[in-house]
């Protein structure tokens, strides 16, 4: 038995008005991480044990170089999700786990810009 | 230091009595607690699931050295890739593929969850299988290319 009226349950939102927000995102990021993984892997393989030629060669492609940063933004953007959920199911003090999700997500959309930015100066070498 | 959140609340009533002494009798089920209770495979699982994301979340670290280094020059890129060839860095990068294949698996066993299939106990079971047969020969497949 649903405790939803029926009219909450036709909108799928909570009292926040954002209802299924985060875990829409989630899974929308997952989805396409199957993907982008799977492309990662393949050029990690490829790149193994070549020189730093190859590496620009590789990425200097706007298709390489496209997926990479695509990897980057949605996978840093599922990584900050992700643990803001484990510290909203681990960490009792409202303060720390706040402070510490703030600080996930500076940290991981500082580093996907890092990253980003970093292939593309190595896309225009290439 | 201030205790906020305990309070001590004395038994006093008869009813308040009973209920402790129902709650001290032994030879109740108890629910289960990690410190008492065996985790079935399944609960090991997710566990896994959330250990191995938060293991790849600190793991992409690795990746933004890995791409900035390849952006400062050849000498950093081939110091990072140097490093990555020592025995410990292969063995972080083993781990770290293993717990990539893992989540994707596992993930994608949670899509399928999301749509309300497999919730049968004997397709979890099965799907438990599947997830770390898969995950390891994922693994497997990838280092066999890396090595050969």
């Amino acid at each position: 038995m649903s405790l939803r009226s029926a009219l909450g349950h036709a909108r799928g939102l909570g009292a926040a008005k954002e209802g299924v927000h985060h875990w829409w995102l989630q899974r929308l990021t997952a989805i396409a991480l199957i993907p982008l993984t799977l492309w990662l892997v393949a050029s990690i393989i490829g790149l193994s044990g070549t020189g730093y030629e190859e590496f620009l060669f590789w990425f200097g492609k706007p298709i390489n170089s496209t997926l990479m940063i695509l990897f980057l933004g949605v996978g840093f953007h599922h990584a900050q999700l992700g643990m803001q959920v484990v510290y909203e199911d681990y960490i009792s003090s409202h303060g720390t786990r706040t402070a510490m999700t703030i600080l996930t997500k500076f940290a991981c959309y500082g580093l996907a810009t890092l990253s980003i930015v970093s292939i593309l100066t190595v896309a225009f070498k290439g | 230091m201030t205790q906020r959140n305990v309070r001590v609340f004395r038994v006093e009533t008869p009813l308040k009595q009973r209920a402790c002494s129902i709650m001290a009798t032994p030879n109740r089920p108890l629910s289960p607690h990690l410190q008492v209770y065996r985790l079935p495979l399944t609960a090991l699982m997710s566990i896994t699931h959330r250990i191995t994301g938060v293991g790849l979340t600190l793991g992409a670290l690795l990746l933004t050295w890995w791409v900035t280094a390849a952006a400062y020059g050849e000498t950093q890129y081939a110091q990072v890739q140097g490093l990555l060839g020592t025995w410990l860095g292969q063995l972080v990068l083993l781990g770290f593929s293993f717990a990539l294949f893992y989540h994707l698996c596992n993930g994608l066993r949670h899509i399928f969850w999301d749509f309300g299939r497999y919730f049968e106990l004997e397709q979890v079971r099965r799907t438990d299988a599947a997830v770390l047969v898969g995950s390891v020969a994922l693994t497997v497949a990838t280092w066999v290319q890396v090595v050969f």
